[in-house]
């Protein structure tokens, strides 16, 4: 069972959004930034696949060197070794050229990611990643078990859900509750210094979209605070008012 | 040359999100000097694929294959690729949903085409064709430029206000090939909550939180959501403790929301959960800490009990009936 994984490198989910340079650059000072939360759940049950199964876990992600910590964060969870693409991840159809580049060379059972990622929550890079692969994509993927070379698995639909089987390989866009997060232990930290980090180029490729600024929401007006004891009032407010009902 | 639109049936209806896609659509076609076309697979109901033509689309594409009547995004973007062919379209637009985001990927690859998910407003066409996108959950927004031939738009709840006319669009049959391949995988079983409304294209949502205490409680709100024609929903660890079902999670991690009025009890406002319901248009929170941050956030505010506040609403409500 060879399993890819790719993660993302994010601000984390209660960092405050600004911007530099003209609204052009994500101010990243005092911002943590974190293994997408998504794609930390792809990561849980490829290392528990890989545990039942046995066969290795890749870990693969599109930037810059600045995401080595969270690289290594995915090695001390479990992953075997790690390949990192030179290149800002520009946007979706870039990045999924990029991933489906590499993982066109080295044939594996499984791709794993997160449903989308949290900085751009666009949702797609798995199914760019399937189609340029030529093989089967689904998402959102809430359950995964392997048999041999089939894959049974429930993906969320409008609401409810959906079980189906499908034959290896496939890409996945994972998000709860498939695993749990797992926090990396003291000999996972040790271990994960010396495993293998594989630095390469990115393919050239012509550029689809440009991003051209940034913007923030319109700061919220005060909130009407009713009394307790007057709630019928808030009915009447939101018909005549908001006129939402 | 026309703008194309992939819509989704529920039920052989177009989806109300879907709609919103369509009067999308044909305003971009507006914009461009064209015409706006629809994309329906699988069963249909004809009545209401002549429908979208009161949105501004004249012509529907129906491939009417019983095959395509279950959700298959593989073969959805297939179908929509030769479709795009063979209407020439530079633009694609689709309602932005799991499927609708399955489908616009895999038809961008195949065509080569930029692809912008979550785009909030018209684009801006003058020598560039920009459009707005949100970002970071709801946080913030960017501009972007689309330079590829073929754009692809998937577009957020709300991007536009939609109006109806009686207008009614013509209906032809298209026959695309559809590919084994696409129809590899076995379906097990689906469950669907089919008398609920689904919350992403409910207008009024009810969501309850930790401070509803179990499960057993849920009765007050779910009266209210009936009152209301409400969808409901819950915060994640109501989900993570099973009180309720998976897929009504708002949040970061779960659906995100874009109601008109979004109802939020005892729910304390953590940023993750915010994160998923900051596109509502209206946000009520009742909740008894007078400092809970969900309050910043809200446009309207009870500090109260739930189980003392509920029923009043639920009342007041039905007397408005
Ligand atoms: C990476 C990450 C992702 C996450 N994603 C999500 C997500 O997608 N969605 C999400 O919701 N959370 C998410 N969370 C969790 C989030 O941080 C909060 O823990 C969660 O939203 C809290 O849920 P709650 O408000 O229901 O519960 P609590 O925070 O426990 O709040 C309960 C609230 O109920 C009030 N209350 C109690 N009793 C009553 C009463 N009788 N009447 C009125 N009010 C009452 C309390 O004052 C309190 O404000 C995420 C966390 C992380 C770290």
């Amino acid at each position: 069972m060879k399993i890819l994984v790719c993660i993302t490198n994010v601000p984390d989910t209660t960092a405050k959004i600004t911007f530099t340079d003209n609204n052009t650059k994500l101010n990243k000072a005092g911002v943590q930034f974190i293994i997408g939360p998504y794609d930390d759940y792809a990561l849980a049950r490829a290392v528990e696949l890989k545990e039942k199964l046995g066969g290795s876990v890749t870990v693969l992600h599109v930037g810059g060197a600045d995401a080595d910590p969270q690289i290594r964060k995915a090695l001390a969870i479990g992953a075997d070794d790690a390949i990192r693409i030179n290149a800002e991840p520009l946007d979706s159809y870039f990045t999924a050229s990029q991933i489906a580049h590499v993982a066109g060379q080295n044939n594996y059972d499984l791709i794993l990611m997160g449903r989308e990622s949290i900085d751009f929550n666009s949702g797609v890079v798995h199914g760019l990643v399937g189609e340029m692969l030529g093989i089967p994509s689904y998402s959102p993927v809430m359950k995964l078990e392997i048999e041999g070379t089939t894959a049974t698995l429930a993906r969320e639909i409008d609401g409810g859900k959906e079980t189906l089987s499908a034959t290896l390989p496939l890409v996945l866009g994972c998000q709860e509750p498939i695993s749990e997060w797992k926090i990396p232990n003291m000999r996972g930290i040790m271990t994960a210094r010396t495993k293998p980090l594989v630095v390469v180029e990115p393919i050239n490729m012509e550029e689809f979209t440009v991003p051209e600024n940034y913007s923030l929401p319109a700061p919220k007006g005060a909130c009407k605070m009713i009394p307790a004891d007057q709630a019928e009032t808030l009915i009447k407010l939101l018909k005549t008012e908001a006129k939402v009902i | 040359m026309s703008v194309l639109i992939f819509v989704e049936l529920d039920n052989g209806s177009v989806k109300k999100t879907s709609l919103e896609a369509v009067a999308y659509g044909a305003e971009v076609a507006k914009m461009t000097g064209t015409t706006a076309t629809v994309l329906a697979l699988g069963k249909a109901d004809s009545a209401s694929l002549e429908q979208v033509g009161g949105f501004g689309a004249s012509k529907v594409l129906h491939v009417s294959d019983e095959k395509l009547t279950h959700e298959n995004s593989l073969a959805y973007a297939d179908v929509l690729a030769q479709a795009v062919k063979q209407e020439n379209s530079k633009i694609i637009i689709l309602a932005k949903s799991g499927l609708g985001d399955a489908v616009a990927a895999r038809a961008s690859a195949k065509l080569k085409a930029g692809i912008i998910s979550g785009v909030t407003d018209l684009p801006v066409i003058n020598r560039n064709f920009t459009v707005k996108r949100s970002i970071f959950t709801g946080k913030a927004f960017s501009n972007v430029e689309i330079k590829s031939d073929i754009k692809i738009l998937v577009v957020k709840k709300n991007a536009i206000e939609a109006t109806e006319s009686s207008e009614k669009a013509t209906v032809e049959t298209f026959s695309p090939i559809l590919r084994d391949q696409d129809f590899q995988a076995s379906v097990g079983t689906i469950e669907k909550a089919s008398s609920e409304l689904s919350l992403a294209e409910a207008d009024i949502i009810v969501s309850g939180g930790r401070g509803m205490k179990s499960p057993e409680n849920w009765q007050p709100l779910l009266d209210l959501a009936k009152a209301l024609g409400a969808a409901t929903g819950c915060s994640k660890p109501v989900s993570d403790l099973d009180w309720r079902p998976h897929h009504e999670h708002i949040g970061q991690t779960g659906i995100k929301v874009a109601p008109n009025l979004y109802i939020a009890c005892g729910i304390s406002g953590a940023i993750q959960h915010l994160a998923g319901v900051n596109g509502s248009k209206y946000i009520v929170v009742i909740n008894k800490d007078p400092e809970a941050p969900f309050f910043k956030a809200a446009d309207y505010g009870i500090v109260g009990d739930v189980f003392d506040i509920l029923p009043k609403l639920t009342k007041a409500v039905e007397d408005l009936k």
